[in-house]
């Protein structure tokens, strides 16, 4: 068996999971679909939002479906790679910003 | 990008026999994907029907100054198929003794036709509520004899709908050649600046848009309003009403998609997102297309792949509308492309 863990067309069995809990899959579901509505955010902004947390959580899923969502809502390259670098300035920032702890550790215990 | 038709190229897909063989076997072989038919016996019984006819579309020729990747025309500047004046003329008695309100000129390019200007005369003197001509715009700036065109078009009222895939230059000329972006815009200006697609003005500019890719268009609005205001902001440019139309599997759009192995995705896209709202108003139900060589087709893409209406009126000289109006329209795998999502016609979407 070579089977990758990941594999693309799963994502289209997405909805499945209600299967085995069809009151809690509808309930996200549900939920899911209002979150993206357009109000206070654009649907843009939010589909935006989205490519940029799928990076921070590295979900092939989710990269492959709000590249293709943004794609179809007109959003160009550079919006999708700038909305990249947000994800990992966060990301890279959240690691980074822990130097602070280290550095206040390093000081404690010196001399 | 390619700068012949697959015609010219000699290209297997030039041929729409293969095109249709290519739609009826792989992913909607038996067993796989259904067919457009089925897919439409699910929430109809009945076949599609032609409801009143409203909009005739005339194919002038597949001469074209561009040679876009996703053209389902085929068209370019080696085309040579032009409609005759014979053929012209049948149209023109058509307009006067059928209950048409839009006349809908599409090519190509139809502003080549050497006896375009001459038509177009002929066919406003007849007064029908909308007529539409589809101009690609660079063909507005290609050659110092079509310059005065918006002029011309104002004259005789015509309602210009005009591609523009994209208000960014990149995926404009990905999508329809290098330079095209710019000297769209500059088209753009002339027409703004005769009075079309003012506020008010009573000279419609719309403007059509194509996913640059194997995607569907977003919601029709939402993108009017990026457009409008991109333009606005960067180009002074104002217009009417963007219609969003989806790109449908054949022709050359079918070569980029088999080519960059999108296919089978696309046609899965399609299918998922088929919409019953859409089938109700499909736009082969009030229309009739009419190829430059006279046969007459349930739309556009129909002629392109060659499926003429199932009548035994199939040509305009024999046009007999109580006739055709009984006919059933041909459907194959490539009409999902007009049923998914918000639904896809040359208007625009329709659900």
């Amino acid at each position: 068996m070579n089977t990758p863990y990941y594999q693309s067309q799963d994502l289209k069995k997405f909805k499945n999971i209600s299967d085995w809990s069809p009151e809690l899959g509808k309930k996200f579901f549900d939920y899911y679909n209002s979150v993206f509505e357009e109000s206070a955010l654009s649907a843009r902004e939010k589909s935006l939002i989205a490519l940029a947390v799928a990076h921070t959580v590295q979900c092939p899923y989710c990269i492959d479906a709000y590249t293709q969502d943004g794609l179809e809502r007109g959003v160009d390259k550079e919006e999708m790679m700038e909305a990249v670098h947000v994800a990992a300035a966060i990301r890279g920032g959240a690691s980074l910003v822990h130097g602070v702890q280290m550095m206040e550790v390093y000081e404690k215990r010196s001399m | 990008m390619a700068t012949k038709s697959l015609k010219g190229r000699v290209h297997d897909l030039a041929d729409s026999s293969t095109q249709l063989e290519f739609l009826s076997n792989g992913i909607f072989a038996p067993g796989g994907l259904p067919s457009f038919k089925e897919k439409l016996n699910t929430v109809q019984a009945e076949a599609l029907k032609p409801k009143s006819l409203e909009i005739l579309q005339m194919n002038l020729g597949y001469m074209c100054n561009q040679v876009c990747a996703h053209c389902h025309v085929d068209a370019g500047p080696d085309r040579k198929e032009m409609m005759s004046r014979a053929t012209l003329e049948h149209c023109l008695q058509i307009l006067k003794t059928t209950p048409v309100t839009t006349l809908d000129l599409t090519g190509g390019a139809p502003e080549m036709h050497p006896d375009f200007r001459w038509f177009v005369s002929e066919a406003a003197k007849i007064g029908v509520e909308d007529f539409i001509v589809r101009s690609n715009l660079t063909i507005l700036r290609a050659n110092k004899k079509y310059y005065d065109l918006p002029h011309f078009f104002k004259d005789h009222h015509i309602h210009v709908v005009s591609s523009l895939p994209f208000y960014k230059k990149d995926k404009t000329d990905r999508q329809r050649g290098e330079g095209v972006f710019s000297q769209s815009i500059q088209a753009l200006v002339e027409l703004n600046k005769v009075g079309y697609g003012k506020a008010d003005s009573g000279f419609q500019l719309d403007l059509v848009y194509n996913p640059s890719g194997a995607f569907l268009p977003a919601d029709q609005l939402a993108l009017e309003n990026d457009f409008k205001k991109a333009l606005k902001k960067e180009y002074d440019i104002d217009f009417n009403q963007l219609f969003t139309i989806t790109n449908l599997p054949i022709s050359r759009f079918l070569e980029y998609l088999i080519a960059s192995e999108n296919y089978e995705d696309y046609m899965q896209l399609l299918v998922e997102a088929f919409n019953p709202a859409a089938v109700a108003n499909v736009m082969c139900t009030n229309t009739l297309s009419v190829g430059w060589d006279g046969y007459l087709y349930d739309c556009d893409f129909n002629q392109m792949l060659d499926l003429k209406v199932a009548s035994p009126v199939q040509h305009i000289k024999d046009f007999d509308l109580d006739q055709l109006q009984t006919r059933e329209i041909c459907v194959s795998q490539h009409c999902y492309g007009c049923t998914a999502g918000a639904g896809s016609s040359c208007q625009g979407s329709v659900a």
